[in-house]
């Protein structure tokens, strides 16, 4: 069979792959001028709004999802009865329509375009970071294209196989990206230590994969769904207890808290074990890409290791990767085990909110601060997967949307401080004098991911999740998250009021040029612009996530609208 | 769509916006104009108040008017609703005076005058930042009181938390930084468990229309629901108000807070809490009120008793008025808690007139700070009303009206309190409303006790010097070393006066600031500006106190409106 590819459906990754290529070919061949490092830095820009603009008009383009490597309904899975341990149900093979790996719908382009646009703001704040002429520069934006590829088709898979291929395309190049300060020894044990966590999650979800594979014969996300639902009908019917058919069959229509009871007494007598084992592994997998408890420890080390840039990538893009990744699992294919999973989700949320807000407390080091409060801002993103509402995954992909913007931002002006000024928060003191546009930025970002007033982007993010939690019944969640949001409130304050507070040593009138990092020496070898160099870039980024950031606290319904009620293209 | 709601919210929100801008004009004439800034954004808000109250039709006060409806947030159902009626708009005009008087109280003194926050001076007390900072704060707590949708109330409640965390924060005093922190952590704690309730609202009725909430009176909503909603929503509340046990922030807020951070804490951020109850833990939550009225009640008496002999146990004038709050709040919370019409007017009643007394209160003890450089009691030695005859008179008249004296405004909010107490609403339990009546009359006279007391020990006897002119140079507020002393008329501070140059102008202008001679020890007494800020309180203390129904025609409809009686 041949299968027919629509290249305007995958062409958001083809465009980044093609420039990955070209950016590494023109860095081998390109004289080695100035211009050289702005200008690779400035085509794998363009190559990034490129990407961004096909998404954009493939959101415009409204229609039915755009679906691409599809398996046509006749043709099942290979070998679909032999493999399945359980028994194959009433034909589910002649039933299920064409499956498709690759689907462009509402929930693809949410993702695709926010990870764009975050990957556009990694550029510009990599553009300073390799100003200085210590990183090779080709390598870099390779690898940062390559993770990008892999985080634009992550959301537009359907089956298992590109789902853990794309996971892989966007964690593999963050290895070597916080590594490729090879002379700094804090770089290379954040790289070590991410590979390493990062191998052994993927090995567990993978065992978790195949496993899933092994009971159902599918990959295919909806043929998994479908296979699950019509066994546990199977099974109930065959276990002789023709009364609770119509309660399984009536999951989401009947009464919530009922169904939910009868459907979680079902599952764990009528499904096989196994598949809640597959379950826990593939969520356990995913729990390190979001760094969610217990795979959060990494976070503050490799946050504080890597270059800057590589870290707002770490946790917007990657993070939102992961997220898309286990909504995907847990909503399209194994939405009906919900009772299941549901639970372990709310745990898993509530132990990330405090684990990360706890350790948030007693940082001294801005990105290190910033690294655990994105641990809980993960926490607050998993919440609403937590209570068992269909409505659930899109309050998440909301607040992730919101969180992208604000986190971003803290990201852009701590790049710019740090260039010059240094990385603790002391060294915040004072900034709205120093540069009043910066102080004031980081401030308003601050108070949005606190979730106060004037930053009511954030307020309203958390008002979402709180609103899906209370709908969802989750008492005792929200509680647990009221009471995060007080803890974090004190550690975002606390930064926000150094910005506004005098400076401590009334000399240090200057741009403070003594307190930088070893890596400032090179800086001041190739010209005395070191510190200044790559603040433009710094500076348009700080600008367009401000006004991001300012246009979601004025009108939040902007994000709220690009959030998709569901699946179109799942089948 | 009505303009005066949007515009009372633009006017100070443009104001504070004007300030972001930079301007590059030397250190005098910004100064001047940011004064005249300050003051001129205020009064607009303050004339467009007025505005509200004189087009207010008072034939109709249940209505709600100058209704404005718009959709904000479709995602969240949260549409931009404002509107005012019979309780809201007295709480509106009080938070525009008191904002008004704040900024009259900081622009119109001389540079060398006490408390005066907007004179640039040598530490930085930057004045662009606070006039930013008064000007959001005056934005959230107007729309507080206008909005007529649960989750924008609720945005406006939270608009509040970080202007008040800097104001404490920044201008405050020695031990700021703890006090805003714990302010600002608790009253957050207070708004989460706050919005968790209105969610759990919104989660059953589908609505978030405050005005049709009230109207259903709890319909669509099962007992169970309605109580945990009135006792999260009502928690949320309590913390702001505050009710014993919830009110430990308040004492050190109020301590520490600047003069202008007092009066606004305690004149209108107070309100807000109770100002909930009214409009919404009441009125959408009846069942839910009637079961946890008793607790209610219970708790409001415990603080009012609590908040008395508190006071009897203060050293710091500030702090004293801090806790007389305490268990004023506690009479309101009683007014509610009885759930009838002649509670629920007496706690309206008793809010407007705390806001007052306390703002006046405040102000005064602010100003006998700034001249003594301490409120330490004892310190402060005693004989005001012979060595500052005109601050002590005011001392005195504003105690007096805290205390409950009949013909001022103090008293109607706490007699009639009592009253609604005697005779509780149907279904809660008589006895148990008169043993809190009689405690919380016991409260009455342990309140008039503490503030005979301090009178006696502060504005009687004899003064003595227990403080000097050179303390008095080291406590202007977060002024640095070389900050202006306070440019005295007696012979200790002549030889300061090098600091500043204004310090002699002043001196020769002293007499047609106030009339306030300078008698004894060298203090100066109410300037001008300080009485042209006081005096309108004191009036309108006076008026409420002789005419009461001024107040209660408006609410009264409203109230009965709410509680479903005739």
């Amino acid at each position: 069979m041949i299968q027919s590819i629509d290249y305007y459906a995958i062409a958001a990754p083809l465009i980044l792959a093609l420039v990955a290529g070209l950016v590494l070919l023109l860095d081998a061949f390109l004289p080695r001028r100035p211009y050289a490092r702005p200008a690779l830095g400035l085509i794998t820009l363009a190559g990034v709004l490129g990407a961004l603009g096909v998404v954009v008009s493939q959101a415009l383009r409204g229609g039915a999802p755009l679906r691409t490597f599809c398996v046509p309904e006749g043709l099942a899975g290979p070998a679909r009865a032999g493999l399945g341990a359980l028994p194959p149900a009433g034909g589910p093979s002649a039933a299920a329509g064409a499956s498709c790996s690759f689907v462009v719908d509402g929930f693809t382009l949410v993702f695709a375009g926010l990870v764009l646009l975050a990957g556009a703001v990694v550029v510009l704040l990599s553009m300073a970071e390799l100003a200085d002429g210590d990183v090779p520069v080709g390598e870099w934006y390779f690898l940062l294209l390559c993770a990008l590829v892999g985080a634009v088709s992550l959301p537009a898979a359907r089956d298992m196989v590109m789902l853990v291929v794309a996971l892989e395309l966007v964690s593999l190049p963050v290895f070597a990206l916080t590594a490729l300060r090879r002379y700094d020894g804090r770089a290379s044990e954040a790289a070590v230590k991410l590979f390493l966590v990062s191998v052994v999650s993927t090995a567990v979800m993978l065992f978790g994969v195949s496993l899933l594979y092994g009971m159902t014969g599918t990959v295919y996300l909806d043929r998994l769904a479908q296979t699950l639902r019509e066994t546990l009908h199977e099974s109930v019917t065959g276990s002789g207890r023709p009364e609770a058919l119509s309660g399984a069959g009536g999951v989401g229509q009947a009464d919530r808290s009922d169904a939910a009871y009868t459907s979680l007494l079902e599952i764990t007598y009528d499904l096989p074990p196994v598949v809640t084992v597959a379950v826990v592994l593939v969520i356990a997998g995913f729990a390190f890409k979001v760094a969610a408890v217990p795979f959060h420890a990494w976070a503050a080390d490799v946050y504080q290791g890597a270059p800057i840039p590589v870290a707002a990538l770490l946790s917007v893009i990657s993070k939102a990767a992961g997220f898309a990744g286990l909504i995907l699992v847990l909503v399209a294919a194994l939405g009906d085990q919900a009772a299941v999973w549901a639970p372990i989700i709310a745990i898993i949320a509530a132990l990330t909110m405090t684990a990360g807000n706890l350790l948030a407390l007693r940082q001294r080091n801005a990105v290190r601060l910033l690294a655990w409060s994105s641990v809980a801002q993960s926490g607050y993103i998993l919440a609403p997967l937590g209570v068992q509402s269909r409505e659930a995954m899109g309050a998440s992909i909301a607040y992730l949307v919101f969180y992208a913007a604000m986190n971003l931002g803290a990201f852009t002006v701590v790049m710019l401080v740090s260039r010059r000024d240094g990385g603790e928060l002391d060294d915040y003191r004072g900034l709205v004098f120093r540069s009043p546009a910066a102080g004031l930025g980081l401030a308003f970002f601050l108070v949005c991911l606190a979730g106060l007033p004037p930053g009511l982007a954030g307020l309203f993010a958390k008002i979402v999740v709180f609103r899906e939690i209370v709908d969802g019944g989750g008492a005792w969640l929200a509680a647990v998250m009221a009471v995060n949001t007080v803890i974090g409130l004190y550690y975002y304050i606390a930064w926000a009021v150094r910005i506004f507070a005098p400076v401590r040593v009334p000399l240090d009138g200057g741009a403070g040029p003594a307190v930088t990092g070893g890596g400032e020496s090179a800086g001041a070898v190739f010209g005395t612009g070191g510190t200044h160099r790559g603040v433009l870039p710094v500076g348009v980024a700080i600008a367009l996530t401000g006004l991001v950031a300012v246009a979601f606290s004025v009108a939040p319904q902007w994000a709220l609208d690009l959030v998709p009620g569901a699946f179109t293209g799942s089948g | 769509m009505n303009w005066l709601p949007i515009l009372l919210l633009a006017a100070p929100l443009a104001g504070a916006a004007a300030l972001l801008a930079p301007s590059r004009m030397d250190a005098a004439s910004r100064g001047r104009l940011l004064r005249v800034h300050g003051l001129a954004v205020s009064g607009v808000t303050f004339v467009l108040a007025v505005v509200l109250a004189a087009t207010f039709d008072y034939g109709d006060p249940a209505r709600v008017q100058f209704e404005t409806d718009l959709a904000w947030i479709p995602g969240l159902d949260l549409r931009f609703h404002l509107g005012v009626d019979g309780i809201s708009m007295p709480l509106v005009v009080l938070t525009a005076l008191l904002t008004f008087l704040c900024f009259v109280y900081l622009c119109r003194g001389r540079a060398d005058g006490p408390g005066q926050l907007l004179r640039p001076k040598a530490g930085g007390n930057r004045p662009r930042a606070l006039v930013f900072t008064l000007l959001v704060l005056e934005v959230g707590m107007i729309g507080t009181f206008l909005a007529l949708d649960l989750l924008l109330f609720f945005v406006f409640f939270e608009v509040v938390l970080i202007p008040m965390y800097f104001v404490i924060a920044v201008w405050g005093g020695r031990a700021r930084r703890a006090a805003a922190v714990k302010f600002i952590l608790y009253t957050l704690l207070g708004s989460v468990v706050l919005l968790l309730g209105l969610l759990l609202i919104w989660a059953q009725t589908g609505t978030l229309d405050m005005v049709a909430l009230a109207r259903a009176h709890g319909t669509g909503m099962s007992h169970s629901v309605q109580v945990i909603a009135f006792v999260a929503v009502g928690i949320g509340l309590a913390v702001k108000t505050p009710m014993w046990p919830l009110h430990t922030w308040l004492p050190d807020a109020h301590t520490e807070a600047p003069t202008v951070g007092s009066v606004l804490l305690a004149g209108v951020l107070l309100k807000m809490g109770t100002y909930g109850f009214a409009r919404i833990a009441i009125p959408v939550l009846p069942d839910g009120a009637a079961e946890v009225a008793p607790w209610l009640g219970a708790l409001a008496v415990i603080g009012i008793i609590y908040g008395s002999l508190a006071c009897l146990a203060q050293r710091d004038l500030k702090r004293m008025i801090a806790y007389s709050s305490i268990g004023h709040m506690g009479f309101v919370l009683l007014g509610f808690a009885t759930l009838t019409p002649v509670g629920v007017n007496a706690a309206l009643f008793g809010n407007i007139a705390h806001g007052l007394i306390t703002g006046l209160l405040f102000f005064v003890a602010g100003a006998i700070k700034e001249r003594y450089g301490t409120a330490d009691m004892p310190a402060l030695g005693g004989g005001m009303l012979s060595r500052l005859p005109h601050l002590g008179s005011l001392l005195t008249f504003a105690c007096i009206a805290s205390l409950g004296l009949p013909g001022l405004a103090g008293f109607w909010g706490e007699m009639l309190a009592l009253l609604g107490a005697f005779e509780p609403a149907p279904g809660l339990s008589r006895p148990l409303f008169l043993a809190f009546m009689a405690v919380g009359g016991l409260g009455a006279v342990l309140t008039a006790a503490y503030f005979l007391v301090m009178l006696s020990r502060v504005t009687h006897g004899r003064p003595t010097e227990t403080v000097h002119a050179p303390v008095l140079a080291a406590a202007g507020g977060s002024a640095g070393p070389d900050a202006p002393a306070l440019p005295d008329a007696g012979a200790h501070a002549a030889g300061d006066g090098d600091g500043d140059g204004d310090g002699k102008d002043a001196t020769g202008g002293k007499g047609a600031g106030s009339g306030g001679a300078a008698r004894g020890g060298g203090l100066r007494d109410v300037m001008g500006h300080e009485l042209a800020a006081w005096v309108p309180l004191i009036l309108l203390i006076l008026l409420f106190g002789l005419w009461p129904k001024a107040l209660l025609l408006i609410t009264d409809p409203v109230v009965r409106t709410f509680m479903g009686a005739p």
